[in-house]
């Protein structure tokens, strides 16, 4: 099949290759190096889509980033992605493209409708017609606007593809390789600094590859090649293409999104598909460029309308026509390089430009080729619905608000230049206010606020020699600033057109009675009538007219029609540009996709995942695991086909009767060393520690200065100078923190230390009657007769030849001990512990049974602990020392914390002892209340007691214990249950703490 | 992402770092009488100024340290960080 619209020559495309690919189901044809929007216009294709709110036909309008209309729904490499830019995603082989927006074909889409119906589609659409009434809201708008609006399709399967993150440092971040860019990375490389060189597009050279210029004798493209192989060939230098630097973020981080191997057939596993990199630099040269913007005029959205540098862009790069009769209508000179080019490809161009008669190098050269030009004329309007056929002109009169004449010419394409915008983009999110430049009628980076230096025309410089002598020179000076290293280089000598001045004018009149859409924003379809109603409802703001037309607000982010914009709400208010202000531009720069941002961190990269030493042998044994932060933890060991309520059940049961294992590893352990520990330990804990004897361990409480209950747990005195601490395994890094926050700032002269152990110290529980027989059987030579090794009591001895902390502690309110060995000895100490365990009936269990057996006690841990709570709530107002100062100890006085009714805690049991209470239930008085019904508290902790065999919870309750005996209900509106409760007292198995002291 | 230059380890990302709040609020001393007033503002009051404000950074994934950091709530400008025994003037 031949390609009606390819050239034979010229381009920079592999003619050697073809790539088959398939658009809306038809088989075709491009070369490597095509985009899909190059292969699509060289087989003659052009409606690509339809528009947003009309459903317009559309077709290509530029050949990169500025974009608006080409988005696609795109399956290749075995995944599915929406709204892809067909002008910037390269054909791959087997590629398939669908048109997005359009039902059922974009040959013949329903939704046109709504361009015949557009007096229902004015600004401010949505927030008017949708809003009333309520109810038609989800029956009837939002799925018929689901259904007709909305771009692509996400894809719902999982991502195989591999995404990584890149953190990369350099003196000098470059982002562009246009001339300026280029001379830039070059000066800096040449003084020895380490560069970075970032271009979005495939090919290095920016416009050096479709300008018609020389610099020192050589071709603007093979110069760009020179000096890339140079580049690329120095060690300090790194050059990336297809890599858009979309974000400037504090501190000089730039966010680059690369896009590894979405080119490529066939890649190595390991290869990520697209790779952020995050790159600290010290200097940044901006040297993005600018973009075309259009003249605004009738039917300007028809298919075969392009920016006149896209339209060059694909004859000189992908050898591809974009028309054979083309129009090119322009306000300024360098429309004429794309009217030669098809003059050089023996296609007749006709050039309509606004400005009167005049002469300029590049209008000379088009009158000596013979090409027909027209001054004081330009489009009216475009005609032809899926494809421009024609075209109606006129010559504007001599204050170009009417027409001399009017005439109507075939063409097959509209190239339209309004001069050109410098993408400030980066500059602007680096912080810099933008200035409105009057000779280019567009705004520029003003003054620096980061270390960005805007270059070449992102600065608004648009010639070749004023963008090669400010690369080179800013290149140079930023990198010697750096490296202390100073090459002279000489600037080349420069070969280019000569420019004329360009027409101040955007928008084409329109004659009387004649009313077709100009639109200002294709993506968006925001027309020039839209502006003009936003105005008219008393819209003054950019910012809001920007919101309440959506101009500039689609995924192009107005790349082509914020100026547009802007110059027609300044000709309507009667203010010049600049007052009127721009909008904010924000990163990123062009869409990036959902994975690249997430990279590595999923599915198991998720987070780190903490395992303790025993863990391998709690899988063997049937393990079901919970995630306590980035711990795992037992919950459960599972037997046949026990549920989580059998299993726990049994495991705590066999704790009350025999003897039971718990793998407490993950506890927080902090070691707490020199002579002011002690003092140190006396203010951190609200109780009393300066008389804690060496070997002891004791209970202690901790509090935020606000006097809320920070954590608790046990400490223990290892030697004089020598405590170890423990926390909860959630509160381990805050209480740390917290500890060194004291240290270092408020009590600097105390002589202490503090380092985490966590790790260091592998522990496990034996919990039960049984467990001190045990424990003498695991320590033959030690005496662990209550005496010896009391409650509270710690020893060291050695565990079968490996050292050991014993510690009687426990969380289970059984007779219990702790046992801690190093990390290394876990797995050992666990194994022997369930070997000599047999004969008690010894069983491991997990944290279900655990909570079990800490609940039914009236052991507080994190739901009661909830950041809300000081101790008197959680009845552990026994443990505040009145005699000592202690953090937090001035805040218990506060009003609030003393009143009688304050919500503490206290213990519920169902009415029918069978009714299990949902956590998070809130108690009421009255279930049938009218809402919103008085909440009394909430169930912060539930369990079955297996002591007495019945559900238990315990709650956070107003007047607490006062309430003893009196009936409420807990409703659980998300479970759907209400339960009739009793309240008792939080502790409802040994009351006394007997069994602990046993 | 802020670059922040901590006095032990040198510039590091933000990242490693945790914020522990205004750095010129002054605990009252342990064991001494305060009075309500002083107390709660010294648990609650803090400043939020536009502009220059000295806080605390605490190096968390680095050496721990507590540190003073003089930054600009509004731009992120980072003018001086210091130990927490150095004054920030
Ligand atoms: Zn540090």
């Amino acid at each position: 099949m031949s390609q009606p619209f390819r050239l034979n020559k010229e381009g920079l495309i592999n003619r050697n290759k073809k790539i088959s690919f398939t658009f809306n189901g038809k088989k075709l044809f491009g070369y490597e190096g095509d985009t899909i929007a190059s292969a699509l216009i060289a087989n003659g294709i052009h409606l690509v889509g339809r528009s947003f709110k009309y459903h317009r036909p559309r077709g290509f309008f530029g050949a990169g980033v500025e974009e608006p209309n080409a988005k696609l729904q795109v399956e290749f490499n075995g995944h599915s992605e929406p709204n892809v830019n067909a002008t910037e995603m390269e054909l791959v082989e087997g590629l398939s493209a669908t048109s997005q927006n359009c039902w059922p074909s974009v040959n013949f889409d329903i939704g046109a409708i709504n361009n015949f119906l557009k007096m229902f589609f004015p600004a401010g659409f949505y927030y008017k017609t949708f809003m009333w009434p309520k109810s038609f809201w989800y029956k009837i708008y939002e799925p018929f606007i689901r259904k007709a609006a909305g771009l692509g399709v996400a894809s719902i399967e999982k991502d195989k593809e591999r995404y990584e993150h890149k953190f990369e440092y350099c003196d000098l971040l470059v982002t562009g390789s246009g001339p300026s860019g280029l001379a830039s990375a070059y000066a800096a490389a040449k003084n020895g600094a380490k560069v970075i060189l970032a271009e979005d597009k495939p090919r290095f050279g920016g416009t050096l590859l479709t300008d018609d210029v020389s610099i020192d004798n050589l071709s603007g493209k093979d110069w760009a090649e020179k000096i890339i192989t140079e580049l690329k060939s120095m060690p300090n230098v790194t050059v990336k293409n297809r890599s858009q630097v979309f974000g400037y973020y504090d501190h000089n981080m730039l966010v680059m999104f690369e896009r590894v191997s979405d080119h490529l057939e066939k890649k190595s596993k390991f290869t990520p598909r697209q790779r952020l990199w995050y790159i600290r630099a010290k200097e940044t040269i901006l040297s993005t460029g600018s973009i075309e913007r259009p003249i605004v005029f009738g039917n300007n959205d028809t298919p075969g309308i392009f920016l006149s540098a896209a339209a060059k862009e694909y004859m000189k790069v992908f050898g591809v026509l974009v028309g054979k009769k083309p129009l090119i209508f322009t306000n300024n000179d360098s429309a004429y390089e794309t009217a030669l080019e098809f003059k050089k490809n023996n296609v007749e161009p006709i050039i309509l430009d606004t400005r009167e008669e005049h002469s300029s190098e590049l209008i000379d050269e088009a009158k000596s080729k013979g090409i027909d030009i027209r001054f004081s004329h330009g489009v009216i309007v475009a005609n032809g619905y899926k494809k421009v056929k024609s075209a109606k002109i006129g010559k504007l009169n001599k204050d170009k608000n009417s027409f001399e004449k009017i005439e109507t010419i075939e063409c097959d394409c509209i190239c339209v230049s309004g001069f050109w915008t410098p993408s400030v983009h980066l500059a602007s999110q680096s912080g810099n206010k933008l200035k409105y430049e009057e000779k280019i009628d567009a705004f520029i980076p003003d003054k620096k606020k980061q270390h960005e230096t805007s270059v070449g025309a992102a600065n608004g410089s648009f010639t070749l020699e004023e963008s090669l002598k400010h690369g080179f020179e800013n290149g140079s000076n930023l990198s010697a600033k750096i490296t202390e290293t100073k090459t002279e280089i000489t600037i080349p000598n420069v070969n280019e057109k000569k420019y004329g001045a360009h027409d101040k004018f955007w928008c084409m009149p329109l004659p009387k009675n004649e009313n077709p859409k100009r639109f200002v924003d294709f993506q968006n379809d925001v027309s020039v009538s839209d502006i003009e109603i936003a105005l008219r409802e008393g819209y003054r703001s950019i910012e809001h007219v920007k919101r309440y037309t959506t101009l500039g607000m689609a995924t192009d982010q107005g790349r082509t029609s914020n100026l547009n914009g802007l110059q027609l709400v300044s000709n309507i208010e009667n203010k010049i540009v600049p007052e009127v202000g721009h909008t904010t531009f924000r990163p990123p720069f062009t869409p990036i996709t959902i994975g690249t941002i997430v990279g590595r961190e999923v599915g198991m990269e998720y987070m780190p995942t903490r395992k303790t030493p025993m863990h391998e042998w709690h899988e063997k044994n049937n393990a079901v695991f919970v995630d306590a932060g980035a711990w795992k933890r037992p919950r459960y060991y599972k037997q046949g086909n026990e549920t989580l309520f059998e299993a726990s059940k049994r495991e705590a049961k066999n704790v009350r009767e025999n003897v039971g294992i718990c793998d407490v590893t993950t506890l927080g352990k902090i070691d707490i060393k020199g002579s002011d520990a002690a003092e140190f330990l006396n203010r951190v804990y609200t109780n009393a520690w300066m008389k804690l004897p060496v070997g002891k361990a004791r209970y202690g409480l901790m509090l935020r200065e606000d006097g809320i209950v920070m954590d608790d747990g046990t400490t223990t005195r290892i030697s004089e100078n020598h405590y170890h601490m423990t926390t909860t395994t959630a509160q381990a890094a805050n209480v740390l923190s917290h500890l060194e926050y004291y240290l270092q700032i408020v009590w600097p002269e105390l002589n202490v230390n503090v380092v985490s152990t966590t790790e260091q110290w592998a522990g496990a529980a034996i919990a039960g009657p049984k467990s001190r027989d045990m424990l003498s059987k695991l320590y033959p030579d030690l005496d662990v007769s209550n005496d010896a090794l009391p409650f509270m009591g710690y020893r060291e001895a050695e565990f079968f030849g490996v050292p050991s902390r014993i510690f009687r502690i426990s969380f289970s309110g059984e007779l219990a001990y702790e046992i801690n060995v190093k990390s290394d000895h876990g797995m050992f100490m666990w194994e022997k512990m369930m070997e000599v365990g047999k004969e008690f009936g010894n069983q491991p269990y997990g944290t279900e049974a655990l909570s079990t057996l800490r609940i039914e006690m009236g052991h507080v841990a994190g739901p009661e602990l909830d950041g809300r709570t000081i101790p008197s709530d959680v009845s552990l107002n026994g443990l505040v020392s009145k005699k000592k100062d202690f953090i937090g100890k001035n805040s218990l006085g506060r009003k609030a914390f003393n009143v009688e009714s304050r919500q503490k805690i206290v213990g519920l049991i169902p009415i029918d002892r069978k009714s299990s209470i949902p956590e998070g239930s809130h108690i009421v008085q009255d279930q049938n209340a009218k809402l919103p019904n008085p909440k009394l508290g909430h169930v912060s902790s539930s369990c079955w007691s297996v002591e007495n065999n019945n559900p238990f919870s315990l709650a956070i309750m107003k007047d607490g214990k006062n309430m003893i005996g009196k009936k409420f209900f807990a409703v659980s509106p998300l479970k759907n249950k209400s339960i009739e409760v009793e309240v008792i007292s939080s502790h409802y198995v040994d009351p006394e703490g007997k069994r602990v002291r046993s | 992402m802020l670059y922040i230059k901590c006095p032990y380890c040198g510039l590091r990302a933000q990242k490693e770092f945790s914020y522990g709040g205004d750095a010129t609020v002054k605990r009252p001393n342990i064991n001494e009488e305060v009075s309500s007033e002083d107390w709660d503002n010294f648990v609650y009051m803090r400043k939020s100024p536009r502009g220059k404000h000295i806080e605390l950074w605490q190096h968390i994934a680095g050496c721990r340290q507590w540190i003073k950091v003089q930054r600009d709530t509004a731009t992120h400008e980072i003018f001086q960080t210091a130990k927490v025994t150095e004054e920030i003037r």
